[in-house]
């Protein structure tokens, strides 16, 4: 073995927590290498180009609520990253009509008055709601979980913290904080709005990326999320990355390197190496061994505890814990090459709005519906679908006059009934554009190229566990402590040295980066580093 | 005959009137000028800087000087050397008085040996014909004879490229040249207002809708869109370009001396010639040159963990201005104030809370730690703040030529 695969620390997973965690360890002086399978950087956060001239953000296609420290503290608006605002949600019905909500306020208040003028008035009261509670519960998602039941001392003043926060609540806002945090997507949007297309759009926050309906309690929790951006609103920490999400990564990947970290793709990590419950190094998939004493996993708890490591040397309950982590996937992406701008026959013609997003969930039983397609095995025949159309912000993402759309589509499950097939992905696809087609007449004529990614093709090719976007769902029961376990939500494991900076650590979810930076200044922390050596 | 009106459209009005959804309208030198034409900017802003946008800049003053005394007009009247200036050449300078104070700034375009444009924010006419005497020149009012419109974005070449004859993709950054555009005559500049890639176009005013009608037939496919004062504000700021009223008092319209400002403290010190021919205010700048200026301008980085730090102090997040806000706020080093930030706003593009500054000359260097004045909860409070280089974003495709 040659001295230089000997290293400070190792990344495995290039996507963005790990390059994240890899650019904030080699900031403070580590010599840090990212280990990556693909032959590019960003796991579920890249952008292809598939289709020639045509630019597809593959699996992930926004950005959501990418933390401003990390986009400050890595320079990243230096390293390329740009994001562009997604200023609108247009809900097209079935009737011919929508429901739109855009950047500005009077013309959203004009748009649900349209459709229940109470809702109108309730919105903003929800909004401001949201807000404040949204306030009170970001601090959250930038400190290390609490081991509650045996706490340390920092464990112990964080959760004095997190008590003194409590109690700065108001009686309004502690009950909607139950309430979210029990109740169905659903049910909680019915104490407040009338509008059922309204209500549905809204509730698809919450059934993005979990196996369950927006009637399914647990649902509600993540309504509050979608405005944790609001607070960040000047920072823009939802939108869409300029040149695809691959972007973001590329960014993050290129303040890496230029705080001396090295990034190998093509470079599949085998298991990690252990010498009396410590963490040595890994060793890849061609024999070829690398050494560090600080290992970092940017992959999901169940490749991270079951694959990288022999069960063997972890504790038999945190074994138990991982198999229970609930990963099952529920969407599935479709991308589009268009030889021209779609139509919504609800908005005919060009305009602003196809700048935005559209969302269809014309109603909650819709939702629902495609949900119970889902529960038993199949895939919605007519699906939730949140859909842009990138090349509308970004005409660099397609040739002139051409687009590319990205459809996220909810539900199929990963475990089909039948197995899915070449022939079930297609359906999967035709069910997709069937149902797309109804709002957009021009759809069906326009595609020249179609890339359809199941729950399976999301494991298989981009190594999301049963094709989980999040490493795992964001539900109440696998938040905070119990992300992705009890006792091991601080990022450690049982192995020394050996740690976890994947989205299945808190807070997790989307292209949010937090685990990635909070594990790396744990692992600092642990090393007595100070996490800025170089600047 | 009833009276005229007040304000008037500018040549492409009859477009950009029914365009105007937010009806959000200001003044520009008696002009309509669209704030934002959008109800809310941020797509404008986003435009300029990953698309490409329409900027009606038509209300700018200009001037045509011709004949054999041209350019030493030009040269007695801008701080430049016009006799290095080539034909095609576009000089970005200011002008000053006698006592080397600057009354102004714009662009002088050469198109031929003995024929150039002047463009200003001020009425520069009766300077002009001032500065003229003895001089076998034709200066020529032609502010609303000539529709100007900037094109600004990363794919402004591509678009602009399709519909001319010229080779506009070779044109480079700070040059002029005639082309047809659609087939309407035109003198095309590759300059602008945002530190972006982008052109300036200037046609007859009869040609404006013709002009406008054409670029937007062929834009939709570059994401073309037209930009408001709102958008390019914020644009200027992150380019580090200084705007006339806000960053400098014009010196002819300066109640105290005070208010004036030489190149040197308004950091133009690149544009003056003092090699160059005897132009109104050398005498004076070369004596300022000779000891060094009392006042710098500089760009100002404000600290987010501070700002953060201030606002939590009332329980809320930090709040920041969705505009370029031109209200002077003072700034402080070592307890005393030390100068003024005349521009300040957030940079979608940098994530950046920047602003524009006067300094005096010893706070001024780069690196130089700094409080601002900020208003929190109708308190004041102070932010830290860091002395920076402008401009703060500049792009390599602004001056690229493929």
């Amino acid at each position: 073995m040659s001295a230089t695969n000997a290293y400070d620390a190792i990344i495995v997973g290039g996507g963005h927590n790990g390059l994240i965690n890899a650019a904030y360890l080699a900031r403070a002086g580590l010599r840090t290498v990212v280990l990556e399978r693909r032959h590019l950087v960003g796991g579920a956060a890249v952008t292809e180009e598939i289709f020639p001239g045509f630019k597809y953000s593959v699996a992930s296609y926004v950005v959501s609520l990418l933390r401003p420290e990390i986009i400050r503290d890595l320079r990243l608006a230096r390293h390329g990253l740009e994001i562009l605002p997604l200023e609108s949600t247009v809900t097209p019905l079935p009737n011919g009509d929508y429901l739109g909500r855009w950047a500005d306020h009077d013309q959203t208040r004009r748009d649900l008055y349209r459709h229940s003028p109470k809702d109108a008035e309730a919105y903003d009261d929800f909004a401001t709601l949201m807000y404040r509670l949204a306030w009170a519960v970001k601090p959250l998602l930038g400190i290390v979980p609490p081991d509650p039941l045996s706490p340390g001392l920092r464990d112990l003043k964080t959760l004095l913290m997190l008590g003194r926060h409590a109690r700065s609540l108001d009686e309004q806002q502690f009950h909607a904080l139950f309430k979210l945090g029990t109740m169905s997507a659903a049910d909680y949007l019915d104490e407040w709005f009338e509008s059922d297309p309204l209500k549905a759009t809204m509730s698809a926050s919450g059934i993005i990326g979990t196996f369950l309906g927006p009637r399914s309690p647990g649902t509600a929790y993540v309504l509050l999320h979608h405005y944790m951006g609001e607070i960040d609103g000047v920072f823009r920490a939802w939108g869409f990355a300029r040149g695809g999400n691959g972007m973001v990564s590329e960014s993050i990947a290129s303040s890496a390197r230029s705080h001396g970290a090295e990034i190998r793709t093509g470079a599949t990590v085998e298991r990690v190496l252990t010498t009396n419950g410590r963490a040595t190094g890994v060793v890849l998939e061609d024999g070829e061994e690398l050494t560090a004493k600080t290992v970092v996993s940017g992959v999901d708890p169940k490749r991270t505890f079951l694959g990288l490591l022999d069960p063997e040397e972890l504790p038999e309950d945190l074994v138990e814990a991982i198999r229970r982590f609930r990963i099952r996937g529920s969407s599935g992406k479709v991308n589009l090459s268009l030889s021209e701008a779609p139509e919504f026959s609800c908005l005919p013609g060009g305009g602003p709005h196809l700048r935005g997003a559209f969302s269809i969930s014309p109603s909650m039983d819709y939702l629902e519906r495609a949900y119970d397609d889902a529960k038993y095995g199949g895939f919605s025949r007519r699906p939730y679908m949140d859909i842009v159309i990138p090349s509308m912000i970004d005409p660099g993402m397609a040739p002139p006059g051409r687009h590319v759309m990205s459809i996220f589509v909810q539900y199929a499950a990963f475990d089909l009934k039948s197995g899915w097939d070449d022939a079930k992905r297609e359906a999967f696809g035709d069910a997709v554009v069937d149902t797309l087609s109804e709002y957009v007449p021009n759809l069906k004529g326009a595609i020249l190229h179609r890339q359809v990614l199941t729950p399976l093709d999301m494991q298989e090719q981009l190594g999301l566990t049963e094709g989980n976007i999040f490493h795992g769902e964001l539900t109440p029961q696998q938040l905070f402590f119990f992300r992705p376990s009890p006792a091991w939500a601080d990022y450690r494991t049982p192995v020394r040295g050996f740690y976890q900076c994947g989205s299945g650590t808190h807070p997790g979810g989307g292209v949010c980066g937090a685990s990635g930076r909070l594990a790396a200044l744990e692992i600092l922390r642990d090393l007595r580093r100070r996490p800025r050596g170089r600047p | 005959m009833p009276a005229p009106s007040v304000v008037r459209g500018t040549p492409f009005h009859e477009r950009t009137g029914p365009l105007c959804q937010a009806g959000n309208w200001r003044r520009w030198a008696g002009h309509l000028s669209a704030s934002s034409y959008e109800p809310t900017h941020e797509h404008e802003y986003q435009a300029i800087r990953s698309a490409c946008t329409l900027i009606d800049v038509s209300p700018l003053h200009k001037y045509r000087l011709s004949g054999p005394g041209a350019a030493a007009l030009a040269n007695r009247v801008v701080t430049r050397d016009v006799d290095r200036q080539d034909i095609g050449q576009v000089y970005y300078t200011p002008w000053c008085d006698a006592a080397g104070k600057v009354r102004d700034d714009g662009t002088l375009h050469r198109l031929g040996a003995s024929d150039f444009r002047l463009t200003s924010a001020e009425p520069t006419l009766k300077w002009l014909h001032e500065n003229a005497r003895g001089l076998d020149v034709e200066i020529e009012e032609e502010t609303e004879q000539v529709a100007a419109l900037a094109l600004q974005g990363p794919r402004s070449r591509d678009l602009l490229q399709r519909i001319t004859d010229g080779d506009v993709a070779g044109l480079p950054y700070f040059r002029v040249m005639s082309a047809r555009i659609a087939g309407i005559a035109a003198e095309i500049s590759r300059t602008g207002y945002t530190g972006d890639l982008g052109y300036e176009i200037w046609v007859g005013a009869a040609d404006a809708i013709p002009l406008w009608d054409a670029l937007n037939a062929a834009g939709a496919p570059f994401g073309l869109a037209p930009a408001g004062m709102l958008a390019l504000d914020m644009a200027r700021l992150e380019a580090g370009l200084l705007l006339v009223d806000v960053d400098f008092i014009p010196a002819h319209r300066a109640v105290i001396e005070d208010r004036k400002s030489s190149p040197y403290e308004l950091g133009l010190g690149w544009t003056v010639s003092l090699e160059a021919s005897n132009f109104v205010g050398r005498a004076a700048l070369r004596a300022e040159r000779a000891r060094p200026p009392a006042w710098r301008f500089r760009g100002i980085v404000l600290d987010w963990d501070s700002l953060e730090a201030a606002y939590a102090t009332v329980g809320l997040p930090p709040q920041f201005p969705g505009t370029t806000l031109r209200d002077s706020v003072p700034l402080y080093a070592g307890g005393r104030q030390v100068g003024y930030a005349t521009s300040r706003g957030w940079s979608p593009t940098l994530k950046t809370y920047l602003g524009l500054a006067h300094l005096e000359a010893e706070s001024a260097v780069v690196g130089t730690e700094l409080e601002i004045e900020v208003t929190v909860e109708h308190r004041r409070r102070r932010a830290r703040a860091t002395v920076a280089k402008t401009p703060f974003f500049d792009p390599a495709r602004k001056r690229a030529t493929p």
